[in-house]
């Protein structure tokens, strides 16, 4: 402890000396320099470093005999078997079902999920009547509807869609009215003071300005839409990824189950992505703030 | 708007008996105010003497208050406020036409930004800007519309000392080209000297001057007459 004090009571004094020559005019080192007490310089590919660290580790743990085949196939096992699950289809017609299951929840839930939170953003009556039952809807969580769902819907596709599509109408409805209910009212008093309409005053003010509100909810929508289609289809399904999936542990397939979760991860990066596209080109008013 | 035949007077502007209150406080006591086409009036007053509610009564903007009294104002007034109040999504240009949808708003939206001296910013950002040129974009907003009544509630009391000087100038060459009625609430009387027909003291939700400037334009900030009235202006404000 004492030596931990000494250090600091002497840090100054050698910081006040090493700056000395910079002062008097000695030449100064022109190449970019981290900050000092910042995390260290930016590596390159920093993001995949993590992950490709984590493949070697399984790469060599399988060939080694580290890591059981009967509990997490190797890499090459995985690797062979998606080219199988490709070459006889199987891997895409199930691909196909699940994401057009994904987009046409997150397509009624962001219709639905927008207009609910116009409505009740822009009028009193409309949140009055509007909010409280999104409120207790988003107590209650959507998988422990399925039950009452499937009741009402049966177990085809039309339950499928109605399950995803509540999870998404949540956040969509969530972020995207308190997107409008924070619109600096400075703007509000603009608009009249320029003596727009009620239409442009939606379209020029409103609708831009909860735009960063939406966009975040259809992150977080984009997420709950794929856990609610995990779900659903190891539930009660004939096909799909989470069919495919489950029809593998029942006979103890860990390959195929290991593609369909790399297929999962795969959809779900690919999709933040794009919404952070659009949210890029979109909010390019505020790349100063955002880059 | 009131038919014409029932108009106080001719003026641009007429308030008669103007009473404003906030929570049982009383901010306007009863205003007596004309204002003739093409004057610029600036307006005095220690913070809380009631400026702002007396702006904002003009620009229609206090729904929240009430008050009683008679108020006559065009419809075809703007406002520029503190900050330029910019919507930080649209262009420039977007900013100076919004609310604008005839054929003709862009064209003279790209004129008015020449006038205000940002000729070629027209798709620039707001976040882009200086904060003198976003004011000036807003002044370019206020000027597309060509205002019968110009409103401006401190409008350059963010910018830096050697921006204001400029501002003020720029105001005065628009103001003699486009010639509407001003109203300009300030704390600055040197401000209100420079840039004023007639300047107004307001304490305690009451007009207590209401001074002529008959000074030659360009007025000199080291002239004899521009330091009396200063000083004049500073006792009744109650700095000595």
């Amino acid at each position: 402890m004492s030596a931990f004090y000494a250090d600091t009571g002497t840090a100054p004094k050698t910081a006040r000396i090493a700056r000395k020559p910079i002062a008097s005019g000695a030449l100064v080192d022109q190449r970019a320099r981290s900050r000092r007490l910042g995390p260290g310089k930016e590596i390159p590919y920093a993001g995949l470093l993590g992950p490709a660290l984590l493949i070697a580790f399984w790469t060599l743990g399988s060939a080694t005999g580290f890591i059981d085949q009967r509990t997490l196939s190797a890499p090459w096992t995985v690797g062979v078997t998606a080219v199988d699950l490709i070459a006889d289809g199987r891997l895409q017609s199930n691909l196909i079902t699940s994401a057009w299951r994904a987009i046409q929840g997150l397509a009624f839930g962001i219709v639905i999920g927008t207009v609910l939170a116009l409505v009740s953003g822009l009028s009193r009556w409309g949140e009055a009547i509007i909010d409280g039952p999104i409120q207790i809807k988003r107590a209650v969580p959507t998988l422990a509807l399925i039950p009452l769902l499937i009741l009402w819907f049966g177990i085809g596709e039309g339950m499928k869609v109605t399950v995803i599509t509540l999870s998404v109408i949540i956040p969509i409805y969530i972020h995207t009215h308190n997107g409008l209910r924070s619109i600096d009212n400075r703007y509000v008093e603009l608009a009249e003071t320029l003596r727009m309409g009620h239409t442009e005053f939606i379209r020029q003010v409103v609708l831009p300005g909860a735009l960063p509100g939406f966009l975040l909810g259809l992150r977080f929508a984009v997420t709950a839409a794929y856990l609610s289609l995990v779900v659903v289809e190891q539930i009660n399904a004939t096909s799909g990824l989470g069919y495919m999936i489950e029809l593998a542990r029942t006979y103890g397939q860990t390959s195929i189950i290991l593609v369909g979760l790399v297929v999962y991860a795969i959809l779900g990066l690919a999709s933040d992505g794009i919404v952070k596209l659009i949210a890029k080109r979109t909010l390019s008013w505020r790349r100063t703030l955002a880059d | 708007m009131a038919p014409h035949a029932s108009r106080l007077t001719d003026n641009a502007v007429a308030i008669r008996d103007l009473v404003r209150g906030f929570n049982g406080r009383t901010v306007l006591d009863g205003i007596d105010l004309d204002i003739r086409r093409g004057e610029f009036v600036a307006l005095l007053g220690r913070s809380g003497s009631g400026k702002s509610t007396l702006l904002r009564a003009l620009a229609d903007l206090d729904h929240d208050v009430v008050g009683t009294g008679r108020l006559e104002a065009p419809v075809n007034k703007s406002v520029v406020f503190q900050d330029a109040r910019l919507l930080p999504w649209k262009r420039v240009l977007d900013n100076v036409i919004l609310g604008l949808s005839d054929a003709g708003a862009a064209a003279r939206g790209t004129s008015a930004l020449a006038e205000v001296g940002l000729a070629g910013r027209e798709t620039a950002w707001p976040v882009e800007l200086s904060g003198g040129e976003q004011q000036r974009v807003a002044l370019a907003r206020s000027l597309v519309r060509d205002p019968a009544l110009l409103l401006a509630d401190e409008p350059f009391g963010a910018l830096d000392a050697l921006t204001r000087l400029r501002m003020h100038d720029l105001l005065r060459q628009l103001c003699a080209r486009h010639q509407p009625a001003v109203l300009l609430v300030t704390h600055d009387v040197d401000e209100a000297i420079s840039l004023a027909d007639r300047v107004l003291v307001l304490e305690e939700g009451r007009i207590i001057s209401d001074i002529a400037i008959e000074l030659p334009e360009p007025r000199d900030h080291g002239d004899p007459q521009f330091a009396r009235i200063r000083a004049d202006l500073l006792a009744r404000l109650g700095v000595h």
